[in-house]
């Protein structure tokens, strides 16, 4: 048997909705990540609620991108492409490589499925212009049948195994134990024993198979690790590490952790998760509206909480009010947007960066809020830690920005020990100032003091009308109106924010990639890719916004060429020409719901260089 | 306990017309306050935008002044956050029951234990003067010259048909009565919605003439209290008896009726259709508690939730909330 060493392999398994593709995705990744693989995954999911089944529009699919040394996305075209109908077949080869395996199963191939799948004749290989001997073409479900004939499961059960037979292919292909496959499954069904060894047996019989059969594509593929960094780790999706970061800063600042919300495609996952855990005192309110969901928060935030609202860009809009009283009450929120294609309801279920404008300025009056944004499924935690920290700190709501594509994704999460992050200390009202403190006095950042109900001495009044500097009762008054204003910019200004950190060809990069958010695993693959092929080339990501990092204008002017890429039409290029002067960047734009392709994107940077 | 007084409740100069029925009511809720005892400390209250929307900054309490509709949700928050606190809500019609309908009816429905004051003029002051939700069809104001084409919300009828489990009704002007319906209001765990009538002397003055003098309410009011009957009048010579389905004012002598055929009120009855009749009765105008059921509160849920889950699961920090996911280790 000839065994190949890759650098790296790109899984795609799809199938119908009901099919199973994510979980096989999702063993298939730990399996990977056991043994020290690099991973990163992107479930693709239809956003109908259920298609027909076998139908063209309901094909779900989970890709995973395994690396001997790291991997930044989930990878543009697939080595291996798992379909386990004809419509998954017919939908999802256009993410296969030329030279791609495709498994697919052949008893899901009948008349009526390739009608289903609109093809015209029941040479479905010839249609697509496969070749026949980069397929493994298996009966799959005889064989889970057959397998599964003595279990005494009804037929329906036995089907659902499936995946699982596709799965056992696959750790054939890429020679992996599957000892920690079935430990997942052992625990996964530790409730239905019968279940899980059912799955093993399928699992196996899957291996076998592969191992058995003399088929062309029939070379396993290995991947070695290079470079392990040693540890505990989880998988974790972005939208799971987000509330995380919640958690963990709720328990770092010894505040219950409250959120407001409404479910919206795709941040609903981060209302599900919190709702989990109300054995660490985290409260979840589903309210009314979105609305709703941010003005609770706002009061859930007046009475001494973490408060948090989840939602996407629609939701936003709804949100931006009570975001605005937030503003000017000076009070502590972290406002989620895991952002999906607009306007609108646009498209639910992919993935844009079109709200960074709407972000930054979407509010009547001056109405200055910091923005960050999250790189990575893991970076959610990250950056769900700072954007609490920052708003407890600095008594102001922050808007926490990541992607369907970050929050869906998933990655190997090493255990974070909560002794390694900073204390987060909001500027509660020192007792001495008892008898001479007013609701907008400052500390030295400019930060008004945090007087929490229950207090004695420290009753006060806040509210959406500007206030007087000095007393805090209503105010018209014009010079106090411009000082007030001038306040609230000045304190988020000043909130300070990591540099902006230079990757690649820091000194003589030719060309400088920026980008902001979920898109940095792609424009850091692009710029290895051009590295490789002897171009300098350099990448900036932003994860803060606003405030900028203090060395941004200083960055962007060191590099003869700079280009701006990212999943709109250039609204980060558009707020850096705002905010470094005589900057005018290249921009790469692109809106289509889907993750960039690094291969094209290595061919458009080409061009401007 | 400390002894109160209403001044411990009290700040700043309200800024409100003279004649302005908030300021009778905001006297009556500092007199409330002081009687009822929990501290200015441990009290929120919370308003909308509009006219009485102002009240919070006449409060020496902990407030929000907030946004337009809001009020109720937020408050919701406030109070699932830290229920320790007693958290007053306050809006006026069109803050409480048009811009902020759907929080109005989904705090009832949820029944968090707010009270909810609804100060009803029936029309738009602050914006000074167009029609509100309560308007009478007909209505002529600055933005319906030739009257309103629309029926108005009964706010009875809106807390009822949300679940609501409490709601009395008080005069602006009488002071006794508000003061009752704001204590047994806090007396009531849950959503207590407090309809208060009250007059707006620019815009539409003599709204609630028929029940604003002391006098007006003695020949047209009846004050509603648990288990007694439902006599009103100058000198109780009226009762409210049924009839079929319905109910109806009587005098008694007249007819054959007697003080015997007269109903007596049960503000505890979990059915809320003689309620509902009750506070949609145009004369004589029901005041006082008109229904008062116990039920389960939300925040009260919530925590209790919390603890029980607590008992239950074995992760109780973030370092072990981590170890209830499958972990690998990947070694040198």
């Amino acid at each position: 048997m000839e065994i190949k060493e890759k650098e790296s392999v790109v899984v795609r398994f799809s199938g119908d909705s009901g099919d199973g593709m994510q979980l096989a995705g999702n063993i298939f990744s730990t399996v990977s990540a056991t043994v020290g693989n690099s991973i990163s995954t992107f479930p693709d999911y239809p956003a109908d609620i259920r298609a027909p089944q076998g139908s063209l529009t309901g094909v779900s699919g989970f890709q995973v991108h395994i690396g001997a040394e790291k991997v930044y996305t989930p990878g543009d075209l697939c080595d291996v492409l798992v379909a386990m109908n004809a419509a998954a077949l017919k939908t999802q080869y256009r993410y296969a490589k030329p030279d791609a395996a495709i498994i697919v199963d052949t008893d899901s191939f009948g008349p009526k499925d390739l009608e289903k799948a609109q093809f015209q004749t029941d040479d479905y290989l010839g249609e697509m212009g496969i070749d026949p001997d980069r397929v493994i073409a298996c009966p799959l479900t005889t064989m889970v049948k057959e397998c599964l004939k003595e279990s005494g499961m009804d037929a329906k059960a036995v089907l659902k195994c499936r995946n699982m037979f596709a799965l056992g292919l696959v750790c054939w292909l890429f020679d992996r134990d599957l000892d920690v496959a079935f430990n997942f499954l052992r625990e996964k069904f530790a409730k239905k024993p019968e279940l899980a060894e059912a799955n093993i047996k399928v699992i196996q019989a899957g291996y076998d198979y592969g191992h058995n059969t003399h088929s062309s594509v029939a070379n396993v593929r290995r991947i070695e690790t290079k470079h392990k960094v040693p540890g505990r780790y989880m998988d974790i999706t972005g939208n799971k590490a987000t509330a995380y970061g919640f958690i963990a800063a709720a328990e770092k600042a010894s505040l219950k952790l409250y959120l407001g919300s409404y479910p919206i495609t795709p941040a609903t996952d981060v209302l599900h998760e919190l709702s989990k855990h109300k054995s660490l005192g985290v409260v979840t309110v589903q309210c009314e509206d979105e609305i709703a969901g941010c003005a609770s928060a706002v009061g859930a935030s007046f009475a001494g909480a973490l408060a948090v609202t989840s939602t996407s860009g629609p939701g936003i809009c709804l949100k931006s009010e009570a975001m605005n009283l937030a503003v000017i009450m000076e009070l502590p929120l972290v406002v989620l947007d895991v952002q999906r294609g607009g306007p609108a309801t646009g498209l639910p279920t992919k993935s844009e960066q079109t709200d960074l404008l709407q972000a930054l300025f979407g509010r009547n009056g001056e109405s200055p809020m910091p923005v960050v944004a999250a790189a990575s499924p893991t970076d959610c935690f990250e950056m769900a830690y700072a954007a609490s920290k920052m708003a407890l700190e600095h008594m102001t709501p922050v808007i926490l920005m990541t992607d369907a594509f970050v929050a869906n994704g998933s990655a190997a999460f090493k255990l974070p020990d909560l002794k390694d992050y900073p204390a987060i200390n909001p500027p509660y009202v020192p007792e001495e100032l008892k008898g001479s403190w007013t609701p907008y006095m400052r500390n030295e950042q400019g930060v008004r003091y945090w007087a929490v109900p229950g207090r004695e001495g420290f009753e006060h009044i806040l509210g959406g009308l500007e206030k007087d500097d000095k007393t805090g009762a209503i105010s018209t008054n014009p010079e106090n109106h411009d000082l007030m204003t001038r306040k609230r910019k000045a304190k988020i200004d000043a909130i300070p924010v990591p540099d902006l950190e230079v990757e690649g060809d820091k000194d003589d990069a030719e060309l400088l990639i920026v980008g902001f958010g979920g898109t940095y695993g792609h424009l850091h693959a692009a710029m290895d890719e051009l590295r490789r092929q002897g171009h300098k080339v350099a990448l900036a990501h932003f994860r803060y916004i606003n405030p900028l990092p203090k060395n941004t204008a200083q960055v962007l002017r060191r590099y003869p060429k700079v280009v701006v890429a990212e999943q709109n039409m250039g609204q980060l290029a558009g707020w850096l020409r705002m905010k470094v002067d005589g900057f005018v960047p290249q921009q790469y734009n692109e809106v289509k719901g889907q993750p960039f392709k690094v291969a094209e994107l290595v061919e458009a940077f080409k061009k401007l260089m | 306990m400390i002894n109160y007084s209403a001044s411990d409740f009290k700040k700043g100069q309200p800024r409100w017309c003279p004649g302005c029925g908030d300021h009778f009511f905001l006297a009556s809720l500092h007199k409330a306050m002081a009687e009822i005892g929990v501290a200015p400390c441990d009290t929120a209250v919370i308003s909308g935008i509009g006219c009485s929307s102002r009240l919070p900054h006449y409060m020496a309490t902990y407030g929000m002044n907030t946004i337009h509709g809001r009020a109720a949700a937020i408050a919701t928050g406030c109070k699932v956050a830290n229920p320790d606190l007693t958290v007053w809500q306050v809006s006026g019609d069109g803050d409480g029951l048009a811009i902020g309908g759907n929080h109005f009816i989904h705090a009832n429905r949820r029944n968090i234990n707010l009270n909810m004051i609804l100060l009803n003029n029936r029309i738009y002051g602050l914006t000074k003067g167009q029609y509100s939700p309560t308007s009478p069809r007909g209505f002529v104001s600055k933005s319906s010259p030739y009257g309103t084409v629309e029926d108005p919300f009964r706010p009875a009828e809106l807390c009822f048909g949300a679940r609501g489990h409490f709601f009395a009704r008080a005069v602006a002007t009488d002071a006794p009565g508000t003061v009752e319906v704001l204590k047994a209001a806090y007396a009531h765990k849950g959503a207590s919605v407090c309809e208060i009538l009250q007059n707006c002397v620019i815009f539409n003055n003599g709204t609630h003439d028929a029940v604003y003098s002391k006098e007006g309410r003695a020949k047209n009011a009846i004050y509603l209290r648990h288990g007694e009957k439902m006599l009103f009048g100058e000198n109780n010579e009226y009762g409210i008896v049924q009839e079929g389905f319905n109910i109806k004012a009587v005098k008694l002598g007249e007819d054959g009726y007697t003080e015997a055929d007269v109903l007596v009120h049960d503000a505890h009855c979990e059915d809320n259709t003689l309620q509902l009749k009750l506070a949609e009765m145009e004369w004589p105008v029901a005041l006082g508690v008109i229904r008062d059921v116990e039920a389960p509160t939300y925040d009260d849920c919530v925590w209790q939730q919390v603890e029980e889950v607590k008992a239950k699961k074995k992760y109780h920090n973030f370092a072990e909330l981590l170890e209830t996911n499958d972990i690998w280790t990947v070694s040198e």
